[in-house]
Order: structure tokens, then C-alpha cells, then sequence
């Protein structure tokens, strides 16, 4: 997909990998929605987006909120005309600190399968009807090698992140042939907050950094080639 | 007819009417059907606005309960919206008390979002401009906070966001459901493209279907926005080079498409229409629409009167009812396959492909089962030639869709439901074409 002049919605843009690949797609000349809970990581995002030229709008809710994401596909339709990709980089890891299964409150489970599986889906099922109509979308769902191996610890993110995985290969099946793409992204360890809350004691200058990351993300979307469906990993994709 | 009461928690239940005014053919059916009525090449126009939650319960600044349900933006961004007194949707729009009367830069509070009186109508105090006093980027989010669904008395529960979205929803445009695509499923979307059905999109922002005052329902619909993209008008064009049918799903696509060949010739335009299309209609653009049951003293119906003769109309009505198909936005469907609209003498000969043999829209492909003309009583006579009026002349006004919407819901008459499926065996089609109301009304067209 040519990036530039696109519509893109990015949730979990207030920080982190979402607030990169904003920066990075904005500079590649997309417009963009960023959605995220904290309105001033929002702003500050957003400001330095602006700062650089680029076209930007916000809405702070929470993507888990099944209420929000009505308000949130009409922020980016009405901000964008069109919605042509939606990144999911927001996520929730579960219990912090990461905690064995067996000691995993339900509600940590259910808030991390709210944010990475059932958010995702609640968006994607909004924006896919649109996008068949055009005969033209994106999906992308940012995912981790802990959807694919069992790692100890990593139970309720590696849980709802594996389904995720399972829900773009399913859809990309269905919506074979329409014009419709979705593809699973694997970023990569990267020094975020995210994975400093999940450990604490790792050595960060081995992390990549997202800005880095996003620019092989914002390839890949570029990239009319890649099958719908694919799961990509960012290490060790290479632009062709 | 009776309304339906409630969403559908599942759109494949809806029920078909399928009307060819060609051929005067009334057949029901379910939804699943489009799949063999629709042939391949064939263009689906839909709508893709999102329906905004547009009723917004607030209070004056001296107090007084108000209703306001916006009736769409206005292209100096401030929103159109009709005032209701106190109530809610429970009861009946016509019999809610009279609002507080609003002077321009009155305030409005509503639940965390605010707005002041920007304009009022110079024929009714009822109808205002409303600016909200956030900008773009926060409306949304406060909007969609304290804004519900329009709804009508003949609903049973209080509608959710989701259950007024069509599969489309895209820009917040609409403040009612452009109702004539919650029947589709994914399914079947699915389904139709796979067979070959081609799609395209229009935008127009559905309006209020009823305010409950006979003066401001005389003036239904109010100038609706409405985008036709250039890359609808090359589809429009491609289908019809196929000979292809173009099919309108909804009374806003119809609208919008019309709008947009105001000159005769489709063009991509962006803005505001107060079109009405009726009987003295004749199409540019549009050959057959999808749409709702609509009851006769409806504006809907009148706007179906472009698409096939009023006798016919009412014959399929009567079958509906006797049928048991329900009204309004969750009710059953109707696809209604016009007289053609002519194609200019240029697009035949492209459609002919160089023998020279002139190929009307639908002969590229076999002709779908059911435009087989049937040596059957339940045919109304073909369509007259189109009327030789101008292209865009306004029919009078109909009467409003009010009346419709705020009526209750009363039972269905004792026994009607005897028209099968078409899904079913042939047989069964026939046995449902005993049912004396389809019959007599059918075979009587020209009575008065």
C-alpha cells in the first residue's frame, strides 16, 4: 500500500512502538488517528507530529471499551475520510509483574484478552466492512514471539496474543480475494516501557530500538507483495 | 403492517419481497436470495455513513428538560437538530409536550458537552442550528458520550451504538440507520461478491424520519449531505457497459446517485440534496433499489413510485402484509428492479460489443430465475414507458414518514402469513400464490 496521503489508525499511539510508527508513517506523508487512554502522551505524540509537518488527530479511549470503539471508528473516518489501514499496537500484558498462570487473576486475563484479542476484533469488525466496499484495507496486529512459544511467565499475553494471531490468519481466509489484507507483525524485544515492566532486569542496550522497528513495519505495510495473512517478523525481514 | 419491535440478533432472518416491474413479478423469499436475484456484473450501492448516537438529552440554562435529535451538519458546520419537550423515545413524537422556546445564543448542556443555538428556522421554532462548543477532534469523543440512537415508540428496548450501524459504517454522517443495509450480512456479502456482484459506495447522511410535528414533517427529508466519489461514477459506468444492473441499496443511495446526475449524466459531486424522487421521476443512474417495507402514505413509497408503478407497489405491499412482513429499520426487505433506466444510445453500442445486436443491462448474463416471465396470475401487467417528464423534475411532496414511524404496534391479522419461501420446492411458490390477497390485488392493478 503507497503510505502516502493514506488514512491510518494507530492505536496505542500515545507511546512506545504506536507512537513511533506514527512518527515514522507521518513522515512517509499518511494521515493519522491515534488512539490511547492517556490523553497527554496523546498530545505530546501528536505535537511532535504536527512539529514535523505531518497531518494528526486524537481520541483518548480505551480500545477494551466496547462502548469507545464507535466512537473511535467515527473519529478516524470522519478525521481520515477513510480508514486504509488500522495498526493495533496497543496491548496489555496481563499481571505486572509477569506471574505464572496458575497465579493469574481471571480479571488479569480478561483485561489482557480485552486489550490484544477482543478490542482488535470489536475495531477490525467496524473497519472491515468499509474496506470491502472499497475493495482496498490494511490490517495489521502487532503480536510477539510469546504468541508462538510457551514461555513461563508470559501466560495471559502469549494467550491473547496467539488468538490474535489466529484471528487475522482466520480473516485473511474470509476475505480472500476482496481487497482486504491483514498481516501479524512480530516487533521484536524492544526497550519500551512495556517490556520494562515486564523485565525489569534486562539489559537494554541488547533491545532494538522502536524507532528502528517501525520503519521495517511501515516497509512492510508499503509492500503490495506480502500475502494476506503472513505473520512477519521485524528482525529479520528484509525489504526486497 | 406491523413494525418490527427489536434489532435482529441475526440479519439472515430477514424476509424478501422481490418486485420486477418489468415484468410485474412479485415473489417473497428471505434475504439470502439476493444471491440468485442479483446476477453477475451487477452493481450494489451502498451507503457508508456511520449513524451518529443523535439524541441528546440536556437542559437550558434555566433549567428546562429538552431533547434535541440532530438532524445532520450543515455545510457551515453547525448541526441541524429538532427540539423535543420532555419525554423520550417511549412515547410517541407527536404526543411529547412542546419545547422551551429557543432564542439565537441560547445554551444547551447536555452530559459533558455543551452548545448554543446558532440559528432557528424561520418557519418553526423547533428546528434550530446548533454549534458545539468543542472542536472536531473532541466532538466524537463527547458526542458519542452522551448521544443515543434515535429512536421510535414502536421499539421495545433502548437501542445500543452497534445496533444502528450497517455493515458500512464508516464517516458519522447519518443520525438515523440507512436501514436498507442491516439485512446484509458478511455472509452474503461474501456470497455476492463470489457470484460476481460488483460494489460501490456512495456516503449520504441519513435523516430524521419523523419529528412528530405535521408542519416539520411536511418538510421531510431536510437537505441531506452527500458525497458520490468519482470511483463510484467509473463503476456506475463500467457496470453499465457490461449491462449490468445498478442497484441502490436504500432510498439515500437512490437519492444520492440521482442528486449527483442532476444534468443527466452521473459526475462525482460532494454536498447537500433535498431530492425527492417519485412517480414524475425519471432515473438517470438507478435501475432497481433494495430497500425496506414502506406503507403506502410513506414518503419511502412515494420515493418507489420512480421505480415502478403505484398499482404494482401496492399489490407487493399487500402480499407483504399477508406475508406477516414487518416495517421500519429492523422490518423485512424489498428488492425492487425497475424499468430500466434507458442507456444512451453510445453505451449500447459498447454493450453490444461490435455485432451490433443492442444488449439491454441484465441480457449480458442468463437472466436470473425469477425475470423468466411466468405464465402465472400473479403478474400485474409490464411497467408503462417511462414518462416523458423532465429529468429532474420534483414530484409533489408526499406525506411524511411520520405517520408511519410513530405508530404502535399493532398485531398482525389472524392467519395472513401463507405466501412460502422461494427457497422452497416450486411447488410451495405456487401454493403461496393462492393467498387471496396477492391474487387480488395483483390481478387488478388498475382499480382505484
Amino acid at each position: 500500500m503507497d503510505l502516502h496521503d493514506r488514512g491510518i489508525l494507530i492505536t496505542g499511539g500515545g507511546r512506545g512502538l504506536g507512537a513511533a510508527l506514527a512518527r515514522e508513517l507521518a513522515r512517509r506523508g499518511a494521515r493519522l488517528l491515534l488512539v490511547a487512554r492517556s490523553e497527554p502522551e496523546l498530545a505530546d505524540t501528536a505535537a511532535a507530529i504536527r512539529a514535523a509537518g505531518g497531518t494528526v488527530a486524537t481520541i483518548a479511549r480505551d480500545v477494551a471499551d466496547k462502548d469507545a470503539v464507535h466512537a473511535i471508528a467515527a473519529a478516524a473516518n470522519a478525521a481520515l475520510g477513510a480508514v486504509d489501514a488500522v495498526v493495533h499496537c496497543a496491548g496489555a500484558l496481563g499481571p505486572v509483574p509477569l506471574r505464572p498462570l496458575a497465579d493469574t487473576a481471571c480479571e488479569d486475563l480478561q483485561r489482557a484478552l480485552d486489550v490484544n484479542l477482543v478490542g482488535p476484533f470489536r475495531l477490525d469488525k467496524l473497519l472491515l466492512g468499509p474496506m470491502f466496499l472499497r475493495g482496498d484495507g490494511l490490517v495489521v496486529h502487532v503480536s510477539t514471539d510469546a504468541a508462538v512459544a510457551a514461555y513461563p511467565l508470559w501466560g495471559a499475553y502469549g494467550v491473547s496474543k496467539a488468538a490474535a494471531d489466529h484471528l487475522a490468519r482466520i480473516w485473511a481466509t474470509e476475505l480472500d480475494g476482496t481487497g482486504v489484507r491483514l498481516l501479524t507483525i512480530d516487533p521484536g524485544e524492544m526497550d519500551t516501557r512495556m517490556h520494562r515492566e515486564a523485565m525489569p532486569d534486562a539489559d537494554r542496550s541488547t533491545l532494538a530500538r522502536p524507532e528502528a522497528v517501525a520503519v521495517r513495519i511501515a516497509d512492510m505495510m508499503a509492500d503490495p507483495a506480502l500475502a494476506s495473512g503472513a505473520r512477519l517478523a521485524a528482525a529479520t525481514w528484509r525489504q526486497r | 403492517m406491523s413494525p418490527a419491535t427489536a434489532p435482529r440478533d441475526d440479519p439472515r432472518t430477514t424476509r424478501l419481497l422481490a418486485v420486477d416491474a418489468a415484468t410485474g413479478r412479485i415473489d417473497t423469499g428471505t434475504v439470502a436470495d439476493l444471491a440468485r436475484l442479483l446476477q453477475p456484473g451487477d452493481l450494489l450501492v451502498c451507503n457508508d455513513a456511520a449513524t451518529l448516537p443523535a439524541a441528546l438529552r440536556g437542559h437550558t440554562a434555566g433549567g428546562a428538560a429538552v431533547e434535541v435529535r440532530l438532524a445532520g451538519e450543515r455545510p457551515d458546520g453547525t448541526f441541524g437538530a429538532v427540539l423535543f419537550g420532555d419525554g423520550d423515545w417511549r412515547m410517541r413524537t407527536e404526543d411529547r409536550p412542546p419545547p422551551p422556546r429557543l432564542a439565537l445564543g441560547a445554551r444547551l448542556q447536555f452530559d459533558g458537552l455543551g452548545a448554543e443555538v446558532a440559528a432557528v428556522d424561520a418557519g418553526s421554532p423547533r428546528l434550530v442550528g446548533l454549534r458545539f462548543d468543542r472542536g472536531e477532534e473532541e466532538l466524537w469523543r463527547a458526542l458519542y458520550a452522551a448521544g443515543r440512537p434515535v429512536q421510535y415508540s414502536y421499539l421495545r428496548q433502548p437501542l445500543r451504538i452497534w445496533d444502528v450501524q450497517t455493515p458500512f459504517a464508516a464517516r458519522p454522517w447519518a443520525v438515523e440507520p440507512p436501514s436498507a443495509a442491516l439485512p446484509l450480512s458478511f455472509e452474503l456479502l461474501l456470497q455476492l461478491r463470489r457470484r460476481g456482484v460488483l460494489f460501490a459506495r456512495v456516503t449520504h447522511a441519513a435523516g430524521l424520519s419523523s419529528t412528530g410535528d405535521p408542519a416539520l414533517d411536511a418538510r421531510l427529508p431536510f437537505a441531506e449531505r452527500f458525497e458520490v466519489p468519482a470511483a463510484t461514477v467509473r463503476a456506475v459506468a463500467a457496470a453499465r457497459q457490461r449491462g449490468g444492473r445498478v442497484v441502490a441499496v436504500g432510498t439515500t443511495v437512490a437519492r444520492a446517485l440521482e442528486s449527483a446526475a442532476a444534468a443527466g449524466t452521473l459526475v462525482a459531486t460532494s454536498g447537500w440534496t433535498g431530492l425527492r424522487l417519485g412517480a414524475g421521476t425519471t432515473r438517470a443512474v438507478v435501475d432497481g433499489i433494495l430497500t425496506g417495507i414502506h406503507e403506502q402514505d410513506s414518503s419511502h413509497f412515494a420515493l418507489l413510485t420512480a421505480f415502478a408503478p403505484r398499482e404494482l407497489l401496492l399489490a407487493a405491499n399487500a402480499c407483504a402484509e399477508a406475508a406477516g412482513f414487518l416495517l421500519h429499520e429492523f422490518g423485512d426487505a424489498m428488492l425492487l428492479l425497475g424499468t430500466p433506466v434507458p442507456r444512451p444510445r453510445d453505451d449500447r453500442a459498447l454493450v453490444a460489443g461490435g455485432d451490433g445486436r443492442a444488449m439491454m443491462p441484465g441480457c449480458a448474463s442468463p437472466p436470473p430465475p425469477s425475470s423468466a416471465p411466468l405464465p402465472s396470475p400473479h403478474s400485474a401487467p409490464p411497467a408503462p414507458a417511462p414518462a416523458a417528464t423532465p429529468a429532474r423534475a420534483q414530484p409533489p411532496a408526499p406525506r411524511s414518514r411520520a405517520r408511519s414511524r410513530s405508530a404502535t404496534a399493532r398485531t398482525s391479522p389472524a392467519g395472513t402469513p401463507t405466501c412460502r419461501p422461494r427457497t422452497a420446492a416450486p411447488r410451495c411458490r405456487r401454493r403461496s400464490w393462492s393467498a387471496t390477497a396477492c391474487w387480488s390485488a395483483t390481478a387488478s392493478p388498475r382499480a382505484t
